[in-house]
């Protein structure tokens, strides 16, 4: 019995990070996704953030589930992920300011990232607060690594780095494209090939998006 | 008729303001509770990076103290700032002599505004460093007057100097095209990022104008550090 809790307990964590990863199967929270990882200190930077504001929202609006009525549940997630993005918005000034120069005005926009009132409609609010923040940690994991897959690429051939630490040595022309907008689709493009390509060798049919079905 | 009522009751109406009314106090406890727990750190974080920005264009600076100029001289920044004051700090070396005075700039870029930070040396009248604060600009193209060597070479000794009457600059900070710098008030853009060059010109320019003419006169009140 209790192995069988593991099990569950283990599969709803496992959810975010693999089958239902939210960059790389529900392709979900794309306007982070492509804006900030020009680096993969930011890519990192802006997963631990969603992570955060994930996790502390879920667990709140999983404790307060049986209190909300349905009339005023919208409203209510609202006010929530919103407190936490503040929170998470003074705390990234404190810890540094170059990091918040970087992220701009994408740490305020965590408000609208449908991950978040897609997990605190689909899951939290129908699940204990202890599944619920597993949930939401394993979500808050893959899109951290979603966002870090993409930063590290564009790093890597944009700038010739990862982590600031140059990698090839000064003769290495760095292929700038890749580090402005259209090498976000370029490098997301060819992740969701990759993923869609080892889905297909498995036999896994096409994953439907079941993130965002808020109503 | 004993017919079940086909609709479901409707939720009380102070029962959806009594839920709003609880999440938003709580909510609104937790964003008050986390202003002020970092306002201090946020704040110290502000001023470390401006003090390391002014102590890299002004490499001998070991303090500093901020100061405003408003069309009636210059006096020590505190308490209310005034309206339209000009903010400057003055950066002194360890024996308390003036090293230096930092003045920020601001002029429209590329994809935003540029804001800088450029050192003036009362001595030689002339700009002899320059940070930059607050770039949006493309990475690879307009972020490179952080780190092209030929263009910071530009402000080693920019010529700032006032006209006879003190009234504005003798000769106007001007971006020339790459290569073409006969002046040592002009500044030689980097090519292919003319743009972002030229907000640079526009930042210094527009700042010193306004500036110097205040400053320069009363200098001699910055010469050495309030203790």
């Amino acid at each position: 019995m209790k192995d069988l809790s593991q099990a569950k307990n283990f599969d709803e964590f496992m959810e975010g990070i693999w089958r239902q990863n939210p960059v790389f199967v529900m392709v979900l929270g794309m306007c982070p996704a492509l804006a900030v990882t020009v680096s993969a200190v930011n890519a990192l930077a802006m997963g631990f953030a969603t992570t955060f504001v994930l996790v502390c929202s879920c667990l709140l609006v999983s404790l307060m589930r049986k209190l909300v009525p349905k009339e005023v549940r919208i409203a209510t997630y609202i006010v929530i992920i919103a407190t936490f993005v503040t929170v998470v918005d003074y705390v990234i000034q404190a810890v540094s300011l170059e990091l918040y120069e970087a992220l701009g005005a994408f740490i305020q926009l965590i408000v609208v990232n449908c991950i978040i009132l897609g997990r605190a409609e689909a899951h939290a609010s129908k699940h204990p607060p202890a599944t619920a923040m597993l949930n939401a940690l394993g979500m808050g994991i893959g899109f951290t690594i979603g966002l870090f897959a993409l930063g590290g690429v564009r790093e890597i051939l944009g700038a010739g780095k990862l982590f600031g630490v140059s990698l090839f040595g000064a003769n290495f022309q760095p292929w700038v494209v890749m580090v402005l907008p259209p090498g976000g689709f370029f490098v997301l493009g060819a992740w969701l090939l990759l993923f869609a390509a080892i889905r297909r060798k498995k036999g896994i049919p096409p994953a439907e998006s079941k993130g965002c079905h808020v109503a | 008729m004993n017919v079940a009522n086909p609709m479901p009751s409707a939720t009380p109406a102070a029962s959806l303001v009594r839920t709003l009314g609880l999440v938003s106090a709580l909510c609104g406890v937790i964003i008050v509770g986390a202003y002020q727990g970092t306002y201090e750190a946020a704040a110290a974080n502000r001023r470390i990076a401006l003090e390391r920005t002014v102590f890299k264009i002004i490499p001998a600076a070991k303090s500093m103290t901020e100061w405003q100029a408003t069309a009636r001289g210059i006096r020590p920044a505190g308490g209310e700032a005034a309206e339209g004051a000009i903010k400057f700090y003055a950066a002194y070396a360890e024996d308390g002599s003036l090293a230096g005075i930092a003045v920020e700039g601001a002029a429209k870029g590329y994809a935003d505004v540029v804001r800088i930070l450029y050192g003036y040396s009362p001595d030689c009248q002339c700009i002899n460093g320059i940070g930059v604060v607050a770039t949006k600009e493309t990475p690879g193209i307009g972020d490179k007057i952080i780190t092209d060597k030929a263009f910071l070479a530009n402000f080693k000794a920019l010529d700032v100097k006032l006209d006879q009457a003190l009234a504005k600059l003798a000769n106007e900070v001007k971006v020339v095209k790459h290569g073409s710098k006969t002046d040592a008030w002009q500044i030689d853009a980097i090519s292919g990022a003319t743009v972002t060059s030229r907000a640079v010109g526009k930042a210094i320019n527009d700042s010193a104008q306004a500036l110097l003419p205040i400053l320069l006169p009363e200098i001699e009140k910055l010469r050495k550090k309030e203790s």
